[in-house]
Parts: structure tokens; C-alpha cells; sequence
């Protein structure tokens, strides 16, 4: 497969689109942007394409919370044509809005965090089984924050990240909910042990990070994450938002580089694709 | 038929998670010197009419209203119990067998009593059944969705085991330490919308139910703040005001659940003639003053002589029509009427005074990339052989000052529109925005009645901006903000927007037959004759519609029309398209069928809610709507194109062929109106205008009450303007505008090794991918229009120029917009003052040859206190585009490597008249002189400055204006964390005779066009002869060390000569960055 297909899924409210959609074509996809109307009346769509990306934006106004009525839609319509989806080898790719729509549907941190393991209790797990594992919260600083930040690449078995691990990179962030909070220590703890987390602020030279190379307050500084099979993967900063040299805040300090830091997640996402 | 019912959900966060939106309330009830409360909790409130049950209810509260980790709801009671209290339940016996089934009941009886906090004390519990753990996790699980807290506490180890191996141990709350402490019950706030005014959550919800299989008849919103701390009444009810709420679009309910307000009714159809003919002048006057008509009485006997003829009253929709059409906002009867000007230099007669001046130098330099200019919603300009950039800036005053976040949320809105209607439509690629406020410090006690603090309205537009900007995915890459006590009553809002539009989709027209098809948002009575329109009239009790005297804006609906709209441009689905802003349908089909002439048939048009008569519906000016003309075989695939993207079309009516517009409601004919008389009939407005020299503002209360810095303290003064508000550090604003969006920012608003420090211009490039670019900046100066406006305009021209030449523009390419605030034009003072802006404007336009676009005017900006009226300063705001041929050569104005050299380019004078150093010392505005532009310097200058950046020869470059070179020095050193020495001798002035300038002059004199520039040494001797001919100097070098150390001259001494400021420029950016 030469030139892999990636499905741009469209809202009311979305509003990244013309960058992730250059940020894929210069990685090599060739992108259709499609509307989730559309989708939900043609799900067999979702088959012609290998990465499905949910770019940024305010999806329905985020009016009930980020993501949260796109997620709802996605959960009573789409469930199944996505979970089939990511079954199959596809790639999905959450940036800031589109994680926080990941994270609401519970395609992040992935299926098998929603039942609940507690032993024999019929019972109990059905009622544990609706409830979410994490969700995106306001920022500590309590207000929409737009700055560039400085991340470190994990070490994780996802396609998105391959031969990546340990690399600083520079994004830029724009959103007020993007503090992730789980349940409780023992997700947290158990994402963290599965080599879920992806992405992670700190400092430019690559320390801890504190306010405001953390923009959002974040425990563990994480910035993004990865499913349990590392295909679904979703940040709050925007890769697609650093893909030319120009992009980047201090160029006129530090000179132009090659490329913008954030294609790498496109080309690995693309080679991926073509690979499988 | 399944029965509805009313659930009302309430949604708050859970104890143990902070409360964003109450934790800064205790500090605002403080600074407005109320009592503050000891704790804040808020509340969501949900208001749904469906026909479910309660359990489904419940789901819904539970699943879509609350956020599952951070969030609890109630449906049908508080969230929030009011004493927060626990039931402790000591788990008595060994829980096995059966006796799990007593415990079962018992927690049920609690939860059945809505009782959600429970402490399961295990003391006693030596071993369990796992029937017995479903219990727990049962009560554990339901409590936590229910919004409480089950905690266990005194666990044997044994029993912990079992719980560690099934994993519950991970999941439960151990222990008192979570246990929230009791307090007495809170004061509750509620605050709703009123009724007809715009909730842009409500469909959201709609949407999302809908998705659910659910639908419902009525949702609302509202929101609760639950005060802690013993607070009277007299301080809640202050606080609802002032803090909580804006009465003018919510009520406020004290300690009682708010009604819900349901839209009922309708009205009978009745044509209203209103009765002109024989009325003499002083009937007329009456008239217009009742219908908030705002016609003169030369207007209404224009309208009474043109009905004579027809020998009938008009409709009352007719007059409206006439009324909005001719109106000041809408023709610009002032800038373009007659204008007799005296003053010092003699009198003049302007026959028109826009097409003599502004109009006059677009003419008169006839650039070639002017596309389209001074006729479509925005100026055309070429961007390359396929593209054009459009420009528009519009203000958004008076909504503003009575609704800060919805009047600047529609501001933009409107303004974006303006972007969408221009030529076929062009996509909006940047957002600008400038602010002029009262000052931040104003005390409340010294507030105008009527008037919110300034601080207020600043957060709000802050906030309206950001909320409209970010959710269209429009980057707001510009702006600048002005304080001057005169805006308390009358704070400015320009909002800007940039466009992109294929050059052959600029041409446009309604053509005869087209269909008229209203698009976007549904038509209520949102801003009805604007803000005149009293709210008064509202009750709380009212079950019928109110006025939307405020509009507020619903950035996603005008989001799916942007969607749409380009699809169906580049589709070739329509041959004309407008904006529905002020005057709102008849503004738009007005205009549009201004050849054609137009029938509408009004009860076509899609409603929010029923009861509008024909004349709100024509008037309404409902947000997020756009107006097309689409040929009747392009309207199928129009309507499906839009229902695919969630957007309503409607077709309304026709354009015709016999000039006249006609209004049906329901087959009757309630206007029949010849557009030659809509559109030719007004009278010319004639008016005198006088300028009487410089005068100064008088001192009030509201001026400025810092302690000035003692004179001859020139660190102290440096650290003084720093620290004002209108130069200091906006980062606060700023980092809240997504200023990213689309890829396409390449110069960001802020800059340097922090991104922290104040860029000139942002550069964006308007094709992805592509490196050729624009600037956009802006140029306002209004401190200087009541000394000398002739000149305050020149000074406005050129600072935009220089802005935008600083970053790496091309000089030769750079377009402006013109946008006038000004007080009451009636009263010829200000008339005066307006015209000879013009004329600077008009002066300096032509000298750079950089022609105006576009442009507006807001005239009336005055505010009445004690019956003397407070008019603004006149401010006229330059907003500039220009073209840059490769983005690659940009610069910034951060220094960047220790040891460069700095020149300064361009010559000082001793130009402290209206100076920010003038400003801090407390000294009269009339002291001094005021900057004068040198245009044909100036225009050399920026032609070779511009040729040296893009030889590359310039690392950074820095232009000079508020505080002058003290003040950019600071800027440049503290945004690249490097420091600056600078000898006073060696800057260039202007002649032998002003030589010797006193090192204040010298620090703090805002003559303009001028530029710090720092050069790397191998590049010097080029720069140098890249600047043969342009007053220029090497005046210091870039230090490693973080101070800023300007000296008279080489090796002096404070001691020895005075003059000397040595500065950290760690303390420098301090005072920068704490002003607000």
C-alpha cells in the first residue's frame, strides 16, 4: 500500500483539521475529512481507511464538558465500527480535543480498564462496568492556556512512537481541561506500569517539570497516552501544529530546523500503516 | 402517550476536587469590599421537560451532565448535602450466611432518604461471604454515582486480605482523613438567563439526548454558588451583581430555586400604519423618539414627504426599514455628509468628508494590489496570482460596556461574518483585537453610576473574545490595549479578522430570480434596535419572551456556516452572499437586492420561538446568520449540502427585477418600498466642526493615583512606564487566546527565550505550508488627539508601519484600515477633531503610499455623570496588513547573542508632549511638544530598514514608542535575557540646535519612526551602507550580563554628570509583568 488513506473525522466545533490534515499529507496519507453525520450513517466508511484522527477543537461547544457530547455520540452510535476498527490493526490519533473525546468514550485508556476486576459480584460489576476509568479536567491554573511546551517521548511499544523514546520535543498546547485524572492511585499506577503513557512534560532540558512547563497540572506530568495495544494513542499538545521549521516559537533564536518536531508521530503513524 | 416530566439536575464537583470557578471568588468579594465567604462551591442546574422516567433521568445526570471522575448529580435535589454529614453504620456480627441481607436493607434505607455518606465500620467483622462483599461494593458503587462517599474504616487484617485479593482494596476509601467536616448550611445564589435570551448549551444538549434516543420540549441552564460563612443579604445581593451575574441578560434568586422560563404564546396578526402625513415637525420628532427610530426630523419629513406622494402612511415595517437603513451605524451619514470646518488655519467645506479624505488617498495612490476597497464587508487585496487577503476591524462599544463577554463574543462574531460575506466568502485565518478600558486600579466608590468597573469589563471581553475566537478555530495573533480614565463609561472593542479568498471568488451579485435563503441560526428577538431597546420591561416573573437588548453569540453555530459556506463557494452554489449583522434581514436583503429589488415572505423565516411579529422578524438581529442568492436549480443541492453539515437553509423569497422590496406575512403584503428611495432618499446631514487648540482632559478621580517617581530618577521612571498599564506585559490576556490554530502563526504575539516578550507584528502565512506571509499591526496613539489629531493620525499611520517593517514587512505593501471612536459628533469640537484626523491620516496615507481598505466609525461614545457628559479620548485605530516576501527573513524583537552591536535608527527630539514619561511624572499633557511624523524620512527609513532585514543583516529590531528608547531597550534585553549598554552621546538627533537633549529627552522622548536594531558584528559594515543616507548610530553593544546601563557617554559616572540609569533587567521585566 503506497499512499495509506487516514479518516479526519469532522464536527460541529472541530477546528484543527487543515493543519492535521497537512501534517498526514506531508507524512505521506492522503486524508479524507469526513462528518461524524456521515459516518454514522455509512460506518463501513471507517474500512477504507488505516488511521481514523480526531483532531482538536470544541466539539459541540464542549458545552457539557470537553468532548463530551461528541463522545456520547460516538458511544451510542459508533462504538462497534470503532472497536472493530482498532481490532483490525487501525491507528487512531486523539490531539487535545479529539484525546479528550478518547478519554470520554473510554477508548482511552482502553476497554479492559472499564470492568471493574472485582471478583464474584455479578452484581458489582455491573454497576462499576459504567463507570470511566479517567477523564480530562480544568487546569490548575483554572483557564484556557495557550503556550508552547516541552515534552519527553516514553518508552512504549506504540507504532506512533517507534525508535522515539527519550527524544525532547516542542509542542504547543491551547486548552483549558487537559489536567488527566484517574479514578484512583491504582489506574493510574497500573497505565503507568503497562507503558501506557506516551508523552510527558518537563522542563527543556528534559527535568521535572513544574508550572508552567506543565500547563495543566497533570499528575505524573503526563501529557498523553496509548491504549493497552498502543494503536489508539492521545495527547493534549498538537504534533500537527509544529510540522514546518517556522512553526517553532524561537526559530528566529535557534535557526530553522529540517522539519517541525511533531511529524515524527505522523510518519510513524503512516510507515505503520504502509508496513501493515 | 407517555407524560413528561420536569427533572431539574444539579451537577458539582465531588469534595475532594478543587472548584475552578469559586476559588478566586473570595478574593473578588474582597476587592469590591464585601464580605468574603469562607468557602465557594458551584453548581451546574439543568432544567429538562421529556417524556422519561426518572431512572432515565438519572442515566443522564449521571453520564452526560456529570464528568464521571471529577463530578456528582442529583436529579431532583441538591447535589451538595447540606451539612455534609456521614452515617456511621458499626457492622455488628460476622457477615456471612444471611445476615448480608440485613445490611442490604438498611443501606438501602439511607439511600432511599437520599442519605449517600456512610462510614461501614468493620470492627467487628472477622470473616465474610462474597454475597457480603457485593454488598459493599453495591453501596460503595451506587453512593459514589448518587454524589457520596461510602468509607470504611477499622478493617482486620484478615478481612483486608480477602479485600486486597479481590481487588477491592484498590478501589475503596479508607479512613476519617477523607471525611469532609460539617459546617453550617450555605447561602445558595441562583442565577438563570432570562427568558428569550440565546443559551447555546441548550442545543448541545438537545443534540445529546437526541443521540440517546430521547427528546424533550424544554431545557434550560442555569447556575447555583453555594456561600459558606455567615454573609447578609445586602452582601450576596452586591455580590449577584456586581460579581455573579449580569442583570441585564440573568436574574438572580436568593436562597430559592430559580423558575423555569418557558417561552409561551404567540401573537395576532396586525398590519401597524404609522401615521405620518400631516404631522408637523415636532410630532415627527416625537415619532421617531418613541419607535427608538433615531431619524432626524430632516429624515422624517423626507419619509413624510415620499408617502405624501403615495398617499399613504407607511407600515410600521417600512419605517423601521428607512430607519435601519439610514442610520449612522449603517451609512456613515456623518463621515460622509456635509462638514464646515473652522479653526486656527482657516475654514473648510467638506461635501463629503470620507470621499475628501480616507477615499482621497486610496485614490491617489492607486496601488495595484488593491482588489476591492471601501465597498464589500472587508478590503480585497492581492496576496499572489490565485489569492486574496481580506481585511476588516469593527467595534462593538456600547453592547460591550453593557455585556462585556457577550457584546465582545458577538463583536468577533460579527466581525468574522463580515470575513464569511465578503466576495463570495473568504475563510477567517487570523482574529486581531484591540481594547481601550478604564484604568484597571479605578476605585468602585468613584464609578459613574451605571457603569461596571473597568477591571469587570475587561475580564469579560477578555473572556467573550476568547471564548468566540478559540471555539471558531480562528488564532487571535494581534491586539493592544489602552487605558485612559475616560473609557470607565464607554470602553472600546475593536474586534479584527483576516480572510483568505480565491481572487476569482471576489465578484458577486444577486441576480434577478435568485432565491433569497437565510442560512445558519434561527431568528429571535435578539437585539432588537440594539442596546436602546430597554430591559426594563422585564420581569422575573415574565413567562412571556423578553427583549434580547444583549445579543449573545453561539461561536459553534457560526462554525457549522463557516463549514458550510466554503463548501457551497467552492461548489458555485450561490451568486451573492452577506452577513446578517446589524439591521439584520432588512440590512442584508436590503443591500443585496439593492438592484434587483426583493420579496420576502416573512413567516418563512426560521423562529427560535414563536410570538415575533413581522417587524422583529425583519429587524431581529439574531447572531450567526448569513443572507445568499442562489439560482432556483443550485437550491437542491445547497439544501443538501447544508443539512449534511447541520446547518438550517431556508428559502425566504425571491430577488426580483422591478426595484422594489416587498414584505409578506402569510400572504398579506405588510411593505411595499421602492429601494431608489431606501437607498438614494436620505437628506445629506450637515454639520460644523471646529478645532480650538490643544486642551487638556480634566483631572477626576478616576485618573491615575500612583505615587510618581521622584524627577531625575530616570530607573525609577523606566520602571514606572514599565509598569503602566497600557505598556505592560498582556501576557495574561494573551496566553488565553489560542493563538496557534491552523499552523499558520509564524511571528507570535509574544517572543523571545521565554516567549514572554512584546512582538511588533504577527506574521502568519496565509497558505500552509507556503512561506510568504503577511503582518498584521496596529497603530493608536489617542493620548495625543486632544493636543494635536493632525498629528495623533500621522503618528497612528506610521506606528502601524513601523510595527510592521520592524518584523520584516515590505514597506511598499502595507494596507490599513481606519476605524474612528470618537464622542458626540454633533458638537462641532469633536466634529473638529475628527476632521483633521482625517486629513493626518489622509497625509500620511499618501506619503507612505499605503492606501486605506476599509474602515468604520463609532461616533456618540460619550457618558453622562452628574449630567456632565465624559466623551473619550477620539481614537482612531490604524490596523494594518502588509505583505511579506519570505517569513524565513522574519525578525524578532528579543536580543539574541552578547556582544552584537545595537544601533538606533531614526532621529530623537525632544518630543515629551503626551509622553508616558510625562504621564508617570504626573505632569500636564500640555507640556512639551508632541511628536511630530517626518513622512518622507519615515518612508525611507522603513524602505531601508526593510531591504536590510532581507539581506539578513538584522538579528533583531525593536521599534520605539510608549516611553521611547528606555522603554524598548528594557523590552528588547529582558525578552532575551541579555543585558544593553547604551551611550547617550552617540544617538543620532535631529539638528546642531537640539544637540545637547537632556538625557530624560533622550531616555523617554516618543519620536517616532525609529528603531533599535541589533547587528552582528561581521554584519555591521553592511548594515551600515544598507543605511547610507538614513539617520543612524551604533549606540551599544548586547551584554552578557543581565543589566540594562545607559551612560551619557563612554567611561562617565553617575557622580560626574547625572543621567545615568543602571538597571537589572530581571527587576526591569518584574514591573513589566505585574501590573495586572
Amino acid at each position: 500500500m503506497s499512499q495509506p488513506s487516514v479518516l479526519l473525522l469532522r464536527t460541529a466545533g472541530t477546528n484543527c483539521d487543515e493543519e492535521a490534515k497537512f501534517a498526514f499529507e506531508q507524512a505521506g496519507a492522503s486524508v479524507k475529512a469526513v462528518h461524524v453525520r456521515a459516518l454514522c450513517e455509512d460506518p463501513k466508511e471507517l474500512d477504507a481507511h488505516r488511521i481514523v484522527v480526531f483532531p482538536g477543537g470544541f466539539s459541540y461547544g464542549d458545552d457539557l464538558g470537553s468532548g463530551v457530547v461528541l463522545a456520547n455520540e460516538l458511544s451510542q452510535r459508533l462504538a462497534e465500527p470503532f472497536a472493530r476498527f482498532i481490532e483490525r490493526g487501525g491507528l487512531a490519533l486523539g490531539i487535545c480535543n479529539g484525546f479528550q473525546v478518547l478519554v470520554k468514550t473510554g477508548m482511552l485508556p482502553g476497554s479492559s480498564y472499564r470492568a471493574s476486576g472485582i471478583g464474584s459480584s455479578a452484581h458489582a460489576t455491573s454497576i462499576l462496568n459504567t463507570s470511566m476509568p479517567a477523564t480530562l479536567t480544568f487546569n490548575d491554573s483554572q483557564r484556557f492556556e495557550d503556550r508552547w511546551v516541552t515534552l519527553r517521548v516514553e518508552k512504549s511499544a506504540s507504532p506512533f512512537l517507534e525508535g522515539s523514546a527519550g527524544r525532547l520535543v516542542t509542542f504547543p498546547v491551547a486548552h483549558g481541561e487537559g489536567k488527566f485524572v484517574t479514578r484512583n492511585d491504582a489506574t493510574l499506577k497500573r497505565i503507568e506500569d503497562s507503558g501506557q503513557v506516551a508523552f510527558r512534560y518537563c522542563s527543556p532540558t528534559g527535568a521535572l517539570a513544574g508550572y508552567p512547563e506543565n500547563p495543566n497540572g497533570s499528575p505524573h506530568d503526563i501529557a498523553g497516552i496509548t491504549d493497552e495495544t498502543g494503536r489508539v494513542l492521545g495527547l493534549m499538545p498538537h504534533p500537527e501544529r509544529h510540522a514546518l521549521p517556522w512553526q517553532h516559537p524561537r526559530w528566529t533564536r535557534q535557526g530553522l530546523k529540517e522539519e517541525g518536531d511533531g511529524m515524527f508521530v505522523f510518519r510513524n503513524a503512516v510507515n505503520h500503516a504502509k508496513r501493515n | 402517550m407517555p407524560v413528561n416530566n420536569l427533572y431539574r439536575i444539579e451537577v458539582g464537583l465531588r469534595e475532594d476536587q478543587p472548584d475552578p470557578a469559586a476559588q478566586s471568588l473570595p478574593a473578588q468579594f474582597q476587592s469590591l469590599g464585601l464580605k468574603p465567604p469562607e468557602r465557594v462551591r458551584t453548581v451546574r442546574i439543568f432544567w429538562i421537560d421529556g417524556a422519561f422516567d426518572r431512572a432515565a433521568a438519572e442515566r443522564l445526570a449521571r453520564e452526560l451532565f456529570a464528568d464521571p471522575i471529577t463530578e456528582k448529580a442529583m436529579v431532583d435535589a441538591p447535589v451538595y448535602i447540606a451539612d455534609g454529614s456521614f452515617v456511621r453504620i458499626p457492622v455488628k456480627s460476622a457477615l456471612s450466611g444471611s445476615a448480608y441481607q440485613e445490611l442490604e436493607e438498611t443501606v438501602a434505607r439511607y439511600f432511599k432518604n437520599r442519605q449517600y455518606n456512610l462510614i461501614f465500620d468493620l470492627a467487628e467483622v472477622t470473616e465474610i461471604s462474597s454475597a457480603g462483599v457485593g454488598v459493599f461494593v453495591g453501596a460503595f458503587s451506587e453512593a459514589q454515582e448518587r454524589g457520596g462517599l461510602v468509607l470504611f474504616e477499622n478493617i482486620r487484617t484478615n478481612i483486608q486480605e480477602l479485600f486486597h485479593s479481590l481487588g477491592f482494596m484498590d478501589v475503596i476509601v479508607l479512613g476519617e482523613s477523607k471525611r469532609p467536616t460539617a459546617a453550617p448550611p450555605p447561602r445558595s445564589v441562583e442565577i438563570v438567563r432570562k427568558a428569550g435570551v440565546m443559551d447555546p448549551v441548550v442545543g448541545s444538549i438537545r443534540k445529546a439526548l437526541l443521540d440517546r434516543g430521547l427528546t424533550a420540549d424544554y431545557i434550560g441552564t442555569g447556575r447555583k454558588y453555594l456561600f459558606w460563612g455567615d454573609l447578609s443579604d445586602d452582601t450576596l445581593r452586591a455580590a449577584g451583581r456586581r460579581i455573579l451575574a449580569n442583570e441585564s441578560i440573568e436574574e438572580i434568586h436568593l436562597d430559592k430555586p430559580a423558575p423555569v422560563h418557558r417561552i409561551t404564546g404567540g401573537v395576532e396578526f396586525k398590519l401597524v400604519h404609522v401615521p405620518l402625513l400631516g404631522k408637523n415637525d415636532a410630532e415627527l420628532a416625537e415619532i421617531s423618539k418613541r419607535g427608538c427610530l433615531s431619524l432626524s426630523v430632516a429624515e422624517m419629513r423626507a419619509v413624510q414627504a415620499h408617502y405624501e406622494k403615495s398617499g399613504r402612511d407607511p407600515t410600521d415595517v417600512e419605517l423601521e426599514t428607512v430607519a435601519q437603513t439610514w442610520s449612522e451605524h449603517c451609512r456613515h451619514k456623518t463621515l460622509k455628509g456635509v462638514v464646515n470646518f473652522s479653526g486656527p488655519e482657516g475654514k473648510k467645506r467638506y461635501e463629503n468628508l470620507l470621499k475628501e479624505t480616507i477615499v482621497k488617498a486610496t485614490e491617489a495612490i492607486a496601488h495595484p494590489d488593491c482588489l476591492s476597497v471601501f465597498k464589500d464587508n472587508a478590503g480585497v487585496v492581492a496576496f499572489d496570482e490565485k489569492w486574496a487577503v481580506t481585511f476588516k476591524v469593527e467595534t462593538h462599544n456600547h453592547p460591550s460596556a453593557i455585556e462585556p463577554y457577550g457584546g465582545a463574543g458577538t463583536g468577533i462574531g460579527g466581525c468574522i461574518r463580515d470575513t464569511l460575506g465578503t466576495g463570495l466568502g473568504a475563510k477567517p485565518i487570523a482574529n486581531t483585537d484591540v481594547f481601550c478600558f478604564g484604568l484597571p486600579n479605578a476605585k468602585l466608590d468613584d464609578l459613574p453610576p451605571g457603569t461596571l468597573h473597568p477591571k469587570r469589563v475587561m475580564q469579560g471581553v477578555v473572556s467573550g473574545v476568547r471564548d468566540y475566537g478559540n471555539r471558531m478555530g480562528i488564532p487571535t495573533v494581534n491586539g493592544a490595549v489602552h487605558f485612559d480614565p475616560r473609557y470607565v463609561g464607554n470602553p472600546l472593542v475593536y474586534c479584527g479578522s483576516v480572510g483568505l479568498l480565491p481572487r476569482d471568488k471576489i465578484e458577486k451579485a444577486a441576480r434577478s430570480g435568485d432565491l433569497v435563503v437565510v442560512l445558519g441560526g434561527r431568528t429571535g428577538r435578539d437585539g432588537i434596535h440594539g442596546a436602546t431597546f430597554s430591559s426594563v420591561e422585564l420581569t422575573h416573573e415574565s413567562e412571556t419572551i423578553s427583549s434580547g437588548a444583549v445579543q449573545i453569540g453561539n461561536a459553534i453555530e457560526e462554525k457549522k456556516v463557516l463549514d458550510a459556506l466554503l463548501q457551497a463557494r467552492d461548489a458555485g452554489l450561490y451568486s451573492c452572499v452577506t452577513d446578517c449583522g446589524a439591521g439584520g434581514l432588512s440590512s442584508a436583503i436590503g443591500e443585496m437586492g439593492e438592484e434587483t429589488g426583493a420579496e420576502v415572505d416573512l413567516e418563512k423565516v426560521p423562529l427560535k420561538y414563536a410570538g415575533l411579529t413581522y417587524t422583529e422578524i425583519w429587524i431581529s438581529e439574531a447572531q450567526e446568520r448569513m443572507v445568499l442568492a442562489v439560482p432556483p436549480e443550485k437550491w437542491p443541492a445547497l439544501k443538501k449540502l447544508c443539512d449534511d453539515e447541520d446547518v438550517e437553509a431556508t428559502t425566504i423569497g425571491t430577488y426580483t427585477s422591478d426595484g422594489m422590496l416587498r414584505l409578506r406575512y402569510n400572504g398579506t403584503q405588510v411593505a411595499e418600498l421602492a429601494m431608489a428611495f431606501l437607498h438614494g432618499g436620505l437628506p445629506k446631514v450637515e454639520r460644523e466642526a471646529r478645532w480650538n487648540g490643544p486642551v487638556e482632559a480634566p483631572k477626576t478621580a478616576l485618573s491615575e493615583v500612583r505615587p510618581a517617581p521622584a524627577a531625575g530618577d530616570l530607573g525609577a521612571a523606566l520602571q514606572a512606564i514599565l509598569a503602566h498599564p497600557t505598556v505592560a506585559s498582556k501576557e495574561w490576556i494573551i496566553r488565553q487566546y489560542d493563538h496557534e490554530v491552523q499552523g499558520r502563526t509564524v511571528l507570535k504575539p509574544l517572543t523571545g527565550a521565554r516567549d514572554d516578550g512584546p512582538g511588533d507584528a504577527a506574521v502568519i502565512t496565509p497558505l500552509l505550508g507556503n512561506p510568504k506571509g503577511i503582518a498584521l499591526s496596529n497603530g493608536l496613539c489617542p493620548q495625543f488627539t486632544d493636543l494635536d489629531p493632525r498629528e495623533m493620525a500621522k503618528l497612528a499611520v506610521d506606528e502601524a508601519l513601523r510595527n510592521a517593517v520592524a518584523v520584516g514587512a515590505d514597506p511598499a505593501r502595507v494596507f490599513i484600515l481606519d476605524n474612528f471612536s470618537w464622542g458626540n459628533t454633533s458638537k462641532p469640537e469633536q466634529l473638529g477633531s475628527l476632521a483633521l484626523t482625517c486629513e493626518g491620516a489622509t497625509e500620511a496615507a499618501i506619503a507612505f503610499g499605503a492606501p486605506f481598505i476599509s474602515g468604520k466609525d463609532s461616533l456618540n461614545n460619550e457618558y453622562a455623570v452628574h449630567g456632565q457628559p465624559i466623551a473619550i479620548p477620539g481614537t482612531l485605530l490604524i490596523s494594518a496588513l502588509a505583505l511579506v516576501p519570505d517569513v524565513r527573513a522574519c525578525v524578532t524583537m528579543d536580543l539574541k547573542k552578547a556582544g552584537n552591536a545595537v544601533y538606533l535608527i531614526g532621529e530623537t527630539r525632544e518630543e515629551l508632549g503626551g509622553s508616558h514619561y510625562h504621564l508617570v511624572l504626573g505632569k500636564s499633557a500640555l507640556e512639551g511638544r508632541v511628536p511630530r511624523v517626518f513622512l518622507s524620512v519615515a518612508r525611507e527609513t522603513y524602505a531601508a530598514l526593510h531591504a536590510a532585514i532581507l539581506k539578513g543583516l538584522v538579528r533583531a529590531c525593536h521599534d520605539l514608542s510608549e516611553g521611547g528608547l528606555a522603554v524598548a531597550a528594557a523590552e528588547m534585553a529582558f525578552a532575551g535575557e541579555l543585558g544593553m549598554q547604551i551611550q547617550l552621546n552617540k544617538i543620532p538627533v535631529a539638528d546642531a540646535q537640539e544637540y545637547r537633549l537632556a538625557p530624560e529627552a533622550l531616555l523617554f522622548s516618543e519620536s517616532p519612526s525609529r528603531f533599535l536594531v541589533e547587528v552582528a558584528p561581521e554584519k555591521q559594515a553592511a548594515f551600515e551602507a544598507a543605511m547610507a543616507g538614513i539617520p543612524h548610530a551604533q549606540v551599544g553593544f548586547v551584554l552578557k550580563e543581565p543589566w540594562l546601563t545607559i551612560d551619557p557617554a563612554a567611561g562617565s559616572t553617575r557622580e560626574r554628570t547625572g543621567g545615568f540609569l543602571h538597571e537589572d533587567i530581571n527587576e526591569l521585566k518584574k514591573a513589566w509583568q505585574g501590573a495586572f
